[in-house]
């Protein structure tokens, strides 16, 4: 028989639409996997057992009945734990949500439920989304698939490993500064983060609120390009959401897979010299340039000079935001509350509470982010980033005045051990070095896998203007029809 | 020379309302001290005449029907609260802070 959970997305809702399989028995065969392989994976921090086979059950019945199902109806979706799950434990990865189940789901949720997928449970993650390896979830690491010695990338390295580990088709992740596309390119799977404001924030816990993006992740770019189509389009109910309807990222996909990129002109990114990546991840990225070129795409240099200032004013402006973003976690609402003992004052239990609920990672940032916003410093640094931000989207809009895409190595390094980073937070933050600037000029970026170092996936990231989500899929779609799918060693 | 001093870091954690560890104000400080002069590279650039960009979506005043729409119930709005008392969220004393500090 067929393994279910070695099927693209696109694969399994045909098959429960023909009634050749039940919604159940995909459900059950993913359940089964997860019950099989998560306890060397831990990709999943919650799996919904009941609630799965409820909405699969729920999709088998509504097909029984003659309903037109939608094009993702029956598939199971992992959910990064960032977003609200009503009745369904969400953590953040923070011991400070420790058990709670939030009165409400998050409008990407609303419409997952609402496509007919099937929701397993959330994934792990790094606290607050703080993070490029998933080390620094409050419930322990998160291994890679392909080597389980190995991070996932971060912070949604859950979903990514989902994906590679066969435990779930298709999942949600949130991107701030690479947190979708990191995971994905060392995985081996694709991650798209979309245009910011293209998907809805409404029930994604805040973490820096001008530049946290939901978005897909898959094991094929047609089948993130579905997941995209289901999740974005505008919602009154977050104030940043763009009120124009989601480009036509399916029939991107479709017309990339056919292989050809005539007319199409990508950019190389002068300043991205290559400093700093592995030398086996620039040989990878430069045999995609030419797969690329053979396809059709006029590849030309263009210039973005403040691109090499993008990391540091990321890490003013992220956590400017988080420190304003957490100061809701304050022991009152929801979550945690430490040394109410009838005698210490509000401000006293608060510090006891953040002191115990919040990880290094995040206090660190809710610091740095206190100090970059206070009187004497803010205009050095907060004010400073937020002008360097300036120019870093004056340099994507004169670089998309010259061609139609940028495409660049997705994170300069493979996956590395777990623990290799841990003891140097900026080390950490280089991980990002590449992904960052789409974050803070606010277009989306696409990871697509495309080879091996040292036996491990390296990815390649596209990016392209705001709202044009469909040309990164265009691009993406056409390199994995060369390069194809990559599959890691059995578990 | 260092960015930030151990004392600083302390003040910082107090304006942030972390009740922060002895051990870790050590390592606080100098971990941050690293990160603040990585981030301080933003300094080089010259952009004296660049407006700040707050935000990549032009949107300003967005505003929404008044339409009444059904909210959480009070239960469900208290349901995750680590203290309730008379159907609302029940805090730590907030006056005689004197007292305390």
């Amino acid at each position: 028989m067929t393994d279910l959970t070695r099927m693209t997305a696109t694969d399994l809702a045909g098959l429960v639409a023909s009634g050749e399989t039940s919604a159940v028995e995909v459900t059950r065969a993913h359940l089964d996997r997860i019950a099989a392989v998560d306890d060397r994976v831990h990709a999943f921090l919650h799996v919904d057992t009941e609630g799965a086979l409820a909405a699969a059950r729920a999709v088998d019945e509504r097909r029984a009945a003659g309903e037109q199902l939608g094009p993702l109806a029956g598939v199971p979706v992992a959910v990064k734990d960032v977003l609200t799950t009503k009745g369904v434990p969400t953590t953040v990865g923070s011991k400070i949500l420790e058990g709670w189940r939030p009165p409400y789901d998050a409008t990407i949720v609303q419409r997952l439920r609402a496509a007919g997928t099937v929701m397993l449970g959330k994934t792990n993650m790094d606290e607050f989304a703080m993070g490029s390896s998933t080390e620094y979830s409050a419930y322990g690491p998160t291994h890679n698939p392909w080597d389980t010695d190995r991070i996932p990338g971060g912070s949604g390295g859950g979903s990514a490993a989902a994906l590679a580990a066969y435990e779930a088709p298709l999942a949600i992740g949130s991107d701030t500064g690479g947190s979708i596309r990191q995971p994905g390119a060392v995985t081996g799977t694709v991650g798209a983060k979309p245009t910011y404001g293209g998907t809805s924030r409404y029930g994604l816990v805040a973490f820096s609120s001008s530049l946290d993006t939901p978005g897909p992740c898959a094991r094929t770019v047609l089948d993130a390009a579905l997941l995209h189509q289901v999740i974005g389009g505008h919602d009154p109910r977050d104030s940043t959401s763009i009120p124009q309807p989601v480009p036509d990222v399916v029939a991107a996909a479709k017309l990339g897979a056919t292989g050809d990129l005539t007319g199409v002109r990508l950019g190389i990114v002068r300043e991205f010299t290559g400093e700093g990546a592995e030398p086996g991840v620039m040989a990878a990225f430069r045999e995609s340039v030419d797969t690329l070129a053979k396809l059709g795409a006029e590849i030309v240099e263009v210039s973005c000079p403040h691109f090499r200032y993008a990391l540091p004013a990321y890490y003013l402006i992220a956590p400017s935001e988080c420190s304003s973003n957490l100061a809701r976690f304050d022991g009152v609402r929801f979550g945690l509350r430490v040394g109410d003992d009838g005698n210490r004052s509000l401000e006293e239990v608060m510090s006891l509470t953040r002191e115990a609920g919040f990880g290094a990672e995040v206090k660190r940032r809710i610091m740095v982010g206190t100090y970059a916003l206070s009187s004497g410093y803010y205009d050095a640094y907060y004010g400073q980033a937020q002008k360097v931000r300036t120019l870093i989207t004056r340099d994507f809009t004169s670089a998309f005045e010259q061609v139609d895409a940028l495409i660049s190595p997705t994170t300069p390094f493979v996956a590395f051990p777990i623990g290799a980073r841990t003891a140097d937070p900026y080390q950490m933050y280089l991980a990002d070095l590449f992904t960052i600037p789409t974050n803070l000029y606010g277009g989306p970026g696409i990871s697509v896998p495309c080879g091996l170092s040292e036996g491990l996936p390296v990815g390649l990231q596209v990016m392209a203007p705001t709202m044009a989500d469909d040309r990164m899929y265009r691009v993406a779609a056409a390199l994995e029809s060369v390069v194809g799918t990559f599959t890691p060693p059995a578990l | 020379m260092a960015a930030i001093s151990r004392e600083e870091v302390a003040h910082l954690a107090r304006l942030s309302r972390l009740a922060v560890t002895e051990e870790e104000l050590d390592t606080f400080a100098g971990q941050l001290d690293v990160i603040l002069q990585s981030v301080a590279q933003v300094g080089e650039v010259t952009a004296a005449d660049i407006p700040p960009t707050s935000h990549s979506v032009p949107l300003t005043n967005v505003l929404r029907d008044d339409v009444v729409v059904p909210g959480l119930t009070p239960q469900e709005a208290l349901s995750g609260a680590p203290d309730v008392a008379e159907q609302r969220f029940r805090v730590p004393r907030i006056l005689d802070e004197d007292v305390a500090s």
